[in-house]
């Protein structure tokens, strides 16, 4: 495991640079997520029509791979049905926390870049944060902590 | 005296010659726990290879062996510190512990409705909830001595908050999250003037530089061995045999009765009536064991080394562009605590692990302190007796890695 291979150009990019940051008029759906033990904070905004992510935006604060994360997401999830955002989580999930599993492109685009996490463990929860948020809103459950999911 | 070899005292500690991720291990997390030489790790084996007993009990052979050998680091503690008594040293499992028994057993009784407590903003978290949570079951208050921007305790806002009503000031020697060297001596002077004890946190000083309690004045001093080269899970409260003698018990069980019958039981002696329940012996052991060690090279020499590289690493870091050291105080234990413009701490960490270069990041469980100089988190390198110059070397290099990915 090298350096590039886990702060890749677009991780980098995004943390420096996030994409869709700041609050979100008309959302009406959002979720605050916490990493008690990094102080990471974020807040994920969705506007859903219907069954469909029409929008997503984000706030917060925390290291680049959350940072990265968090824009990543917002990128992948906009115009997603909730049932594509769930089967996205759910297969983004199993990459960071498998470091056998090799990531499926196709179903994360550029997500994938996130595989090298998996390598790190004490780093997984920086990398799930974003879509344990996502998921939150989604579900509509206000708030979710990396403390109190099974990571 | 010949010069200070940390690169043969390196050669003491076996898991130094590990190489993360193909590099050298740079280990400089010392304040978060120190490495342990091979004269504490084959003093616990040989403990239970040869002395294994439980203390204080049996007639025979192994317990009078073990009793022996426990009690003697009790001698050795009692020496490091300086105390005037061995009876004045408690085995606990560490500070937080030991925090906790002064405020169970002595706070209770001593601390009471409008009385007050009076730490300093450096606190670790352990010197600071055993004694909201004491101050809310009696109904006292927390008074905070502020620190100034170089994160020195301000003596004179200290001085300040001190009044007949104030019990206890309970404060760090040495700040764990900035390297601070608090004038506990001063402290002391002013809080007894008021009449109030001084329980001293010494797990960051005690095996950085000498220690002695009756030169401190203070009434409680706690340490934990894991952060002097020693095993986990064991430490020492010392404290004035009068006032540990005043003191209700902490844990009722074995050992801490004198007798007992179900109509009333009466207490051990200090430090029995502390040690309930058969201890950590190997631990304590293997404590002693790490005291020899440091006695037999000298805290004088260690602060001296440690002093130089803390020097070398602030000057060749400081001159990083984009990095703020946290913590520029005249009077500093090695600790170099630093922020990196655009650069989370956790990102910065997971960079110098891969260059084998070990640091903590994160709030050091010293959240006011982070709250004080309005930052989440800092990386902190923390400086042993083994570290060498070519260490620092390590950790500039894998500074300039960071910016490299960071910055560009």
């Amino acid at each position: 495991m090298d350096l590039q291979e886990l702060y890749q150009e677009i991780i980098v990019d995004h943390s420096k640079a996030p994409r869709n940051h700041g609050p979100l008029d008309g959302a009406n759906r959002q979720a605050d997520g916490d990493n008690p033990l990094c102080g990471d904070q974020i807040t994920i905004y969705l506007d859903m029509d219907g069954d469909v992510v029409r929008d997503v935006r984000f706030e917060g604060k925390g290291c680049a791979i959350s940072t990265a994360a968090a824009s990543l997401f917002t990128e992948a999830v906009r115009g997603k049905t909730r049932d594509e955002v769930e089967a996205l989580c759910a297969s983004y999930l199993a990459m960071v926390k498998d470091s056998d599993a090799l990531p499926d492109v196709d179903a994360l685009g550029q997500l994938a870049a996130l595989h090298g996490v998996s390598r790190f463990p004490m780093r997984v929860k920086c990398a799930t944060l974003a879509p344990h948020t996502v998921l939150a809103a989604l579900r509509g459950d206000g708030a979710t902590s990396t403390e109190s999911e099974d990571a | 005296m010949g010069a200070f070899d940390a690169a043969a005292h390196r050669r003491d500690f076996p898991i130094l010659e590990q190489r993360p991720h193909g590099k050298p291990l740079v280990y400089l997390d010392n304040a978060a726990t120190t490495q342990k030489p091979t004269a504490v790790i084959d003093e616990i084996a040989r403990y239970y290879r040869e002395d294994n007993a439980n203390i204080h009990r049996g007639v025979h052979w192994l317990s009078q062996r073990a009793t022996e050998g426990y009690e003697r680091a009790r001698g050795d503690v009692a020496r490091f510190l300086h105390a005037s008594d061995e009876r004045e040293i408690v085995f606990l499992r560490g500070t937080t512990e030991a925090v906790n028994l002064v405020a169970h057993g002595w706070g209770r009784g001593a601390i009471g409705a409008g009385d007050a407590i009076v730490l300093s903003e450096l606190e670790h978290h352990s010197n600071i909830v055993p004694w909201q949570m004491l101050a809310e079951e009696v109904g006292a208050t927390i008074r905070v001595a502020p620190i100034d921007d170089t994160g020195a305790i301000d003596v004179a806002a200290l001085e300040a908050l001190l009044d007949e009503r104030t019990k206890l000031v309970a404060v760090s020697h040495v700040s764990n999250a900035l390297g601070t060297i608090n004038p506990v001596a001063a402290i002391t002077e002013a809080a007894h003037r008021v009449g109030a004890k001084v329980l001293v946190d010494g797990a960051q000083a005690c095996a950085h530089e000498p220690v002695d309690v009756q030169a401190l004045g203070c009434d409680f001093y706690a340490i934990s061995a894991h952060k002097m080269y020693g095993p986990t899970g064991i430490g020492a409260l010392w404290g004035r045999l009068a006032l540990l003698e005043s003191m209700a018990p902490f844990q009722g069980g074995g050992e801490m009765i004198a007798r007992v019958t179900f109509e009333k039981t009466t207490y051990n002696e200090v430090p029995h009536k502390f040690e309930a329940g058969t201890p950590d012996i190997a631990g304590v052991f293997g404590f002693g064991a790490a005291i020899r060690y440091l006695d037999a090279i000298g805290l004088e020499a260690i602060a001296a080394h440690e002093h130089a590289l803390l020097v070398d690493a602030t000057e060749r870091v400081s001159a990083i562009d984009g990095i703020t050291v946290i913590g520029t105080a005249a009077a500093k234990a090695g600790i170099l605590s630093f922020t990196i413009d655009g650069v989370h701490p956790h990102d910065a960490g997971t960079i110098l692990d891969l260059e084998g270069v070990a640091v903590r990041t994160g709030h050091h469980c010293a959240q006011p302190v982070m709250d004080h100089f309005g930052v989440p988190a800092t990386v902190r390198a923390s400086f042993g007796l083994y570290n060498t110059k070519e260490d620092v070397d390590a950790l500039v290099t894998g500074l300039a890695r960071v910016r490299e990915t960071f910055v560009g």
